[in-house]
């Protein structure tokens, strides 16, 4: 059961979207964040709208998929939307009990809101077109010409790549070791948190056990296939950017100068 | 160019244990394997032959004698890289020697360390993956495959970097029994037809069987070697080091001592069949 899991949220598909460099992607939704951040007013919203609504129709990904991404934050969303509306000073709409509502309270914590919301979106749109290993790959190019300032970008993306890889061996392992504790009367579901957690000893040490091992044989086999690092080191796949990149890129540049414009002037 | 693969004269190696013993894993091994062999080395558990796969592709150095690859001195390390792209090495877990998620980018892994260039790296994975018959699962996730196809696909792995030599250390050990027959066909057809050295180890008879030779190790030294005819028509020597013989040599072994008149060196079932 746990062998059918997708790792991260690749949602697979083959549109304009997908296709995209991963570079390209990278920095689109990293211009994409930072003019979230610079916005001041409602009315830029609008074009951020804009601009996600259009990215989600070409990368034809179901609404239902953003919408479970969405769902884990939601919490922490409807937490600054609270504290928001409490804690800022303005005019008084109505209280409740010790606390006031105001105006401008319901309007900035609407405005947080909607932020935070618009980020999600933004990146797990990222994660939902971009397979993990074309993200890996992104990174590792991406800083590559930071490595001479001693950013490790090939190690980087190999732990990633690694990690990615034995996701669902380990998830596997995890399952078998349950059940071979089950079977000898070892019980993971009841009692209250603290037995639980203890319950969870007998599990997390042969697992670890095991993965070391693990670790231990891969090194072993990834020096005997020749692996010294990312020196001398080429890869397969190319990427290479297209006009498609170039031109969502100028898309996301425009998006950058309009809500420069609505904020200063 | 002489003919001889791997030459090992003299090889001692040693480790400490816990106790900081030092403890003898080989102990004056000398053995030569020819280009094209098929060799299968025996051995029950802890008897070195583990040790003795390590040794030929430099991942352990020995203590004593020389181990030379293709002429190559193991203890030289500037020739480190190119022993092992010579001698390629599969290991027992399939699982623990898969690198990418997707089956082409663990192919491509090995030409990748050796700084090939990208388009001739796409050809050898794509015939790597045509011989050992995984084609059609270029793209797929290596954890959704069986064992038996894992095991294929580091195989190819290893065969990318167009090795002379492919050391497989008990390959078939974690596998059913339907993944240790696609492995070993892979295997046999890998020395027939790709006319690469191969040493595979097994605790497997019947896999030992199909080799040019076998050699036996036991407590670190080599016990028996010859044709698998010769080696296994000594069954009583065979059975005292704890290993067993093919279950019909054994049954034509047994028939033999009952009486029977019938030759003792019988390794296949066709072969007793037509005897019988």
């Amino acid at each position: 059961m746990l062998k059918n899991i997708t790792i991260g949220q690749y949602f697979p598909g083959e549109t304009v979207i997908h296709k995209l460099d991963p570079r390209a992607k990278l920095i689109i939704t990293f211009i994409f964040i930072i003019s979230l951040f610079l916005i001041q007013n409602f009315h830029s919203y609008i074009f951020v709208l804009l601009f996600l609504v259009s990215a989600l129709k070409f990368s034809k990904v179901p609404i239902k998929y953003i919408l479970k991404g969405l769902k884990p934050i939601m919490f922490i969303i409807i937490i600054t939307f609270v504290i928001n509306i409490f804690m800022t000073k303005g005019e008084i709409l109505f209280p409740i009990g010790p606390l006031e509502v105001t105006k401008e309270g319901l309007a900035h914590a609407s405005f947080m809101a909607l932020r935070l919301i618009f980020l999600i979106i933004g990146s797990s749109l990222l994660t939902l077109t971009t397979s993990p290993i074309a993200l890996t790959d992104g990174i590792e190019r991406l800083l590559n010409p930071f490595k001479r300032i001693g950013i490790p970008a090939h190690e980087l993306a190999m732990m990633m790549t690694i990690a990615l890889r034995f996701i669902p061996t380990l998830l596997e392992e995890t399952d078998k070791i349950m059940k071979a504790q089950m079977a000898r009367g070892a019980d993971f579901e009841s009692g209250n948190v603290l037995n639980r957690a203890k319950s969870l000893v007998p599990l997390l040490v042969p697992l670890f056990v095991s993965a070391f091992r693990r670790a231990d044989e891969l090194a072993m086999a990834m020096e005997a296939r020749c692996y010294r690092g990312g020196e001398n080191r080429t890869r397969m796949k190319q990427l290479k950017l297209e006009q498609r990149d170039v031109f969502v890129f100028v898309i996301t540049i425009i998006l950058l100068g309009i809500i420069i414009y609505f904020r200063y002037w | 160019m002489d003919n001889v693969m791997i030459k090992m004269d003299n090889v001692t190696y040693k480790y400490q244990n816990a106790e900081d013993e030092n403890i003898a894993a080989l102990k004056n091994i000398s053995l030569n394997i020819e280009r094209g062999e098929f060799v299968a080395i025996l051995g029950h558990n802890g008897s070195g032959k583990s040790t003795l796969a390590k040794l030929l592709n430099a991942l352990l150095l020995p203590t004593e004698g020389r181990v030379h690859v293709n002429n190559m001195d193991t203890l030289d390390e500037k020739r480190v890289w190119d022993i092992r792209q010579t001698a390629g090495m599969v290991f027992q877990n399939p699982d623990n020697q898969l690198v990418a998620t997707i089956v082409e980018e663990d192919v491509a892994f090995g030409p990748e360390n050796q700084g090939v260039a990208p388009k001739e790296i796409s050809e050898r994975v794509d015939e790597a993956l045509n011989i050992v018959g995984m084609k059609e699962y270029r793209k797929h996730a290596p954890h959704l495959l069986s064992g038996g196809q894992k095991q294929r696909i580091a195989i190819a792995g290893v065969l990318a970097m167009r090795p002379e030599c492919i050391i497989l250390d008990e390959p078939t050990a974690m596998l059913d029994p339907s993944g240790r027959r696609e492995v070993m066909s892979t295997i046999k057809r890998l020395n027939k037809e790709e006319n690469k050295t191969i040493i595979l180890i097994t605790h497997y008879m019947d896999e030992a069987v199909e080799a040019d030779r076998v050699i036996i190790i036991s407590e670190g030294e080599i016990a028996l070697k010859g044709s698998p005819r010769q080696v296994f028509s000594q069954v009583e020597k065979v059975l005292s080091l704890g290993l067993d013989v093919p279950q019909v040599t054994e049954l034509a072994y047994k028939l033999r001592k009952e009486g029977i008149d019938i030759k003792s060196d019988v390794l296949t079932v066709e072969e007793l069949v037509m005897l019988l």
